[in-house]
């Protein structure tokens, strides 16, 4: 009896693993919750955003069908290694330490890059002149540290910090002039109370610093993947899907748009 | 230094991370952390002298309000001390309009305000236990030979004392040497604020950090180097024969 129970479970493993092998139109997306706007769950439990979106957007396009899997940042990229899942679309910044482990797919959002001063700072702008002998708050190691290191590192007082929240401390201390973060965490963590607002453009160019933008991950192998999905983008960018979207979660100079039915 | 290294160039032609410009920067890193230990250092070990008498002292108020803020200091973690200095006391209201502002602005003195008064807590502690440890027979004889209680210090006990907790305060002067590595937190660019940079600008955990663990090992070792001479030439007359 014990036998054969071992026998016929056996045998279910084997037919539930060739399915799995068969079924290999299903994608499974791994997804970290929430990061408000790229992926939250609205009040009802419906998942949304704008990795959401798109990724569902994406699966149609490429005739996949797509489940999404909630998993932890820390735990993410070996969810993708242990096939918990084939795929992670979570705002994840493509850079050359991911791409040792994890194949990336074309850039689907570049987020703006800011600076942020106080409403009543008298600096006029933000050239090289303008900063001369200023303190300028970046968060360690950013796209944006890197910027400004290279760009103003000669005439200004660079200080960085470990978290956005520290840098909005200084900044309400007065230790720090200006501030460059990623648009959307200097909006949360800066732009609430009307005490500061954004100085010069958004920024996503020179795109040896701002161009990796956000990726679509897979496991280095499954390229044939990772191609469907870059067709499948192509696609909508051309035929105005991936603008519709784009514009429900953020305004034209890609701000975050309000969003109602977040909690 | 620049010209020095300069000439280093060539040897790290195919390194990619230890270029002439970032071994600049641990230099740089190197001297903010020599001179934030050591002035505080140096601060403290003058504090802790008078602290240590007054902490054995006969006064009642002035034995007990030492022992408090040895007790406060020893008793909260250097980080919690660091983060009230900096970001605590400008919060304090108007200071931010006061003429001590520019001080507390510049995330130096907030560091060193909090490693100084940290140090001298624990120096305090050492003295007053070597002033405690000292032989009953020494301080009667000075009192046999009609000395106040003044010229006895100055003579008999701190000569004797201070000399005595040289080994304990050589450990205080490296434990203060690593604890200084979390100055960073507060923007200072010490060497493991730049090991930081140079590591999230790189993603070269290894290179960074053991090529920054070995500049702390050099000052480690110089500053037991000279401890060891001190204890030598000090303590002689403990050594046995």
């Amino acid at each position: 009896m014990k036998r054969l129970l071992t026998v016929s479970l056996l045998g279910a493993a084997i037919a539930a693993g060739s399915a799995q092998a068969r079924d290999n139109d299903t994608v499974r997306i791994g997804v970290d919750i929430p990061y408000v706007p790229m992926e939250y769950r609205t009040p009802s439990g419906e998942l949304a955003g704008f990795d959401i979106e798109l990724g569902n957007a994406l699966c149609e396009q490429a005739r996949l069908e797509c489940n999404w899997v909630e998993q932890g940042w820390d735990g993410i990229i070996p969810g993708l290694m242990s096939r918990k899942f084939d795929a992670i679309m979570s705002s994840m910044t493509i850079n050359d330490d991911r791409r040792q482990q994890v194949l990336f797919s074309d850039p689907y959002l570049v987020p703006p890059s800011a600076w942020f001063a106080p409403t009543s700072t008298k600096m006029a702008g933000v050239e090289s002149s303008d900063l001369k002998d200023r303190s300028i708050g970046v968060q360690r190691g950013t796209v944006q540290d890197n910027y400004v290191t290279d760009k103003f590192g000669d005439v200004a007082n660079i200080q960085r910090y470990a978290s956005a929240d520290d840098v909005a401390v200084d900044m309400e201390t007065g230790r720090l002039d200006i501030a460059f973060l990623d648009y959307p965490t200097g909006q949360a963590a800066l732009l609430k109370g009307g005490k500061y607002k954004t100085m010069g453009e958004m920024m996503t160019e020179p795109k040896e610093y701002f161009g990796d933008g956000f990726g679509i991950a897979f496991r280095q192998r499954d390229e044939a993947l990772a191609e469907k999905f870059n067709k499948a983008l192509a696609t909508l960018k051309s035929n105005g899907t991936y603008d519709e979207i784009h514009d429900k979660y953020f305004n034209e100079d890609g701000t975050n748009a309000p969003q109602p039915d977040q909690d | 230094m620049q010209e020095l290294l300069q000439s280093l160039a060539p040897w790290l032609s195919d390194n990619a991370i230890f270029t002439p410009a970032t071994l600049a920067q641990y230099w740089g890193g190197f001297v903010n952390t020599v001179q934030l230990v050591f002035i505080s250092l140096i601060i403290g070990l003058f504090l802790a002298v008078p602290l240590a008498i007054g902490r054995a002292s006969p006064i009642w108020i002035l034995r007990k309000s030492i022992w408090l803020y040895t007790w406060i200091f020893r008793g909260t973690p250097l980080l919690i001390q660091l983060y009230i200095a900096y970001y605590g006391l400008a919060f304090i209201p108007g200071v931010q309009d006061s003429p001590i502002w520019p001080l507390i602005k510049d995330p130096l003195y907030p560091a060193l305000l909090a490693f100084l008064l940290n140090t001298a807590a624990y120096t305090t502690e050492i003295f007053y236990g070597a002033i405690k440890a000292m032989p009953r027979g020494e301080l009667e004889a000075a009192r046999a030979y009609g000395m106040s209680p003044m010229l006895a210090y100055r003579r008999i006990i701190l000569p004797s004392a201070l000399r005595r907790a040289l080994p304990a305060y050589g450990n205080e002067v490296i434990f203060m040497l690593h604890a200084s590595a979390i100055a960073s937190v507060v923007t200072i660019a010490d060497l493991t604020g730049v090991a930081y940079n140079i590591y999230s600008r790189y993603y070269a955990p290894f290179s960074a950090f053991i090529f920054v663990a070995l500049c702390y090992m050099v000052l480690s070792f110089s500053i037991q180097g000279i401890f060891r001479l001190l204890e030598k030439r000090m303590l002689a007359h403990l050594q046995p024969r």
